[in-house]
């Protein structure tokens, strides 16, 4: 049994489309059986909803009289400097970007109180927010300085553009040491005093699809509370990592870049974020549908925390260092159980991640599909698979004294 | 015997009286200092535990009252502002009291204000700042 995106879609037209989330569809799968379940089910939404540091924002202001040339000066959002180096009005935002008078870590642990994340979270909430800007002047751009009220409605464009977004699987990270560490892992108490993860697990998108059969470029997926488009695979894509029988990864693994109008998007779900003493991010809301086109990508989205294990990581040296040592596997089960034996310690565990809004998430776009809302896309290229030999390598630092 | 969290604001001119002692030896009260902010000219501020005979609790009370010391129950001060509460649950290992709690099933996280002890340690591990001190 087998069936295409084009088959699929023509239901979700009709409004006969069957779509269950990727919670759901693993008793359907334990009731029925594979089988029958690939061919009454139509599509599986997936939601994950989670701090995502590669992310950010492009926009486009619109040219002031006289012009000004931002591209080689500085430009500001809210005091929170913004990249400028393109054309005369296109500046871009991170989402890790700091005010230049933000103390940082200098009183340990920073506050982080607001930055890059916050400024895309304010845009979209439909705030005034302040922009500052110097250039060096040309003959067609005389103007030098521009202070300015800009609001979202007003911009020409504002796209939402994440370099990595939708980790395949995450490191548990823990701290050995006996101090308190800050990290982008959230706050993590010494000896083993706690151990927190990053996944929605059996609900999250890549984790659903573990070789990308469905998942490619041009898929369009629920992005922060809008339409957005799967558009390469993220920076740091490992598809080539240690998986289980199930094709699960057992490290952090594949990558998603994803794009979408700025202006659809809602700040339920894109939340600017702040990790203590390490700095700011943005949370971000991701739904992915997936086709159910054959019995093998059925089996796939029946996966179960149970059958998705992970690696424990020491963040006070293994982590920082760069060594590849991990404390232990364990599944995302054992993690949501709420404590975790890590050395013969029991460890609470705490999630970065929110299930409950992955959930709403997935629910979201099943109800996108089922009142036909919102069709799915047949990806115009693969994400490089563990096949390809496609790998994720450090940096090979080179002396430059001459 | 009943015990509470309570907050006591002090006037600045209680500043430098003896209420909490006197809370011990007139009305036999057995108390737990959580936390407090004495500042010279300025209102003071204690976070305690009070523990004692009911009687003797609301007698204490009432001397705290008619003292000019206002008090209020800490439930009162931290908050979980639950519009921006993600229940992602990462406060759930901080909270050294186990206020915050993850519940297992639909995986929502609950707070119960009766345990928390204001030690504001979730407040700054909150990657959204949901949780709010108002003292």
């Amino acid at each position: 049994m087998t069936k295409t995106i084009q088959e699929i879609n023509d239901k979700i037209k009709k409004g006969k489309a069957v779509v269950m989330n990727a919670e759901e569809i693993i008793n359907i799968v334990e009731e029925k059986g594979v089988e029958k379940a690939a061919e009454e089910v139509d599509v599986v939404t997936t939601g994950t909803f989670g701090p995502m540091c590669s992310s950010g924002a492009y926009f486009n202001i619109g040219h002031t009289k006289p012009k000004i040339k931002l591209g080689g000066g500085r430009a500001y959002l809210n005091d929170v400097p913004v990249y400028s180096g393109f054309a005369a009005v296109d500046v871009c935002i991170g989402a890790t970007a700091l005010p230049d008078d933000d103390p940082l870590n200098k009183i340990y642990p920073g506050e982080f109180k607001y930055g890059g994340g916050h400024a895309i979270e304010d845009l979209v909430v439909g705030q005034d927010l302040k922009f500052v800007a110097v250039a060096y002047g040309t003959d067609c751009y005389p103007r030098k300085k521009l202070e300015t009220w800009i609001n979202i409605k007003d911009l020409n464009e504002a796209v939402l553009f994440n370099p990595r977004n939708a980790y395949q699987n995450y490191n548990v990270a823990v701290n050995l040491s006996d101090k308190i560490i800050y990290t982008y892992m959230g706050v993590l108490k010494p000896k083993l005093g706690n151990a927190n993860y990053c996944s929605a697990g059996q609900l999250s998108p890549l984790l659903n699809d573990p070789y990308y059969n469905t998942i490619g470029i041009g898929t369009r997926i629920f992005l922060g509370g809008g339409t957005g488009y799967v558009v390469w695979q993220g920076t740091q894509h490992n598809p080539g990592v240690k998986r289980k029988e199930n094709g699960v990864p057992q490290a952090p693994a594949g990558t998603l870049a994803v794009m979408g109008d700025l202006k659809q998007m809602k700040p339920e779900w894109l939340v600017g974020t702040t990790m203590q003493g390490y700095g700011v991010t943005l949370t971000v809301g991701i739904g992915i549908p997936i086709p159910i086109l054959n019995e093998e990508i059925c089996r796939y989205t029946a996966v179960k925390d149970e059958g998705i294990w992970t690696q424990i990581v020491d963040y006070s040296d293994a982590y920082p260092e760069g060594k590849k040592e991990s404390l232990g596997e364990i599944n995302y089960a054992q993690l949501i159980s709420g404590t975790i034996d890590i050395q013969g310690k029991e460890v609470p565990t705490g999630n970065l991640s929110s299930y409950i809004k992955a959930v709403e998430i997935a629910n979201t776009l099943k109800e996108w599909i089922k009142k036909g809302d919102f069709l799915l896309s047949e990806p115009v290229a693969s994400l490089p698979g563990p096949e390809t030999g496609y790998t994720f390598k450090p940096l090979k630092e080179r002396s430059i004294m001459m | 015997m009943i015990s509470k969290r309570i907050v006591l604001h002090f006037p600045h001119r209680l500043v430098d009286q003896p209420i909490v002692c006197n809370l011990v030896k007139d009305y036999n009260l057995e108390f737990n200092i959580l936390k407090a902010y004495v500042t010279p000219r300025e209102e003071g501020l204690m976070v305690l535990e009070l523990r004692g005979d009911e009687k003797n609790y609301k007698q204490g009370i009432q001397y705290l009252t008619e003292a000019s010391v206002k008090v209020q129950p800490l439930s009162q001060n931290i908050i979980r502002n639950e519009r921006k509460c993600t229940d992602c649950g990462v406060c759930m290992p901080i909270c050294p009291t186990g206020a915050l709690v993850v519940e297992p099933l639909v995986r929502k996280v609950h707070f119960y204000d009766n345990k928390c002890i204001a030690c504001e340690l979730c407040v700054k591990a909150c990657p959204v700042r949901a949780m709010e001190v108002h003292f």
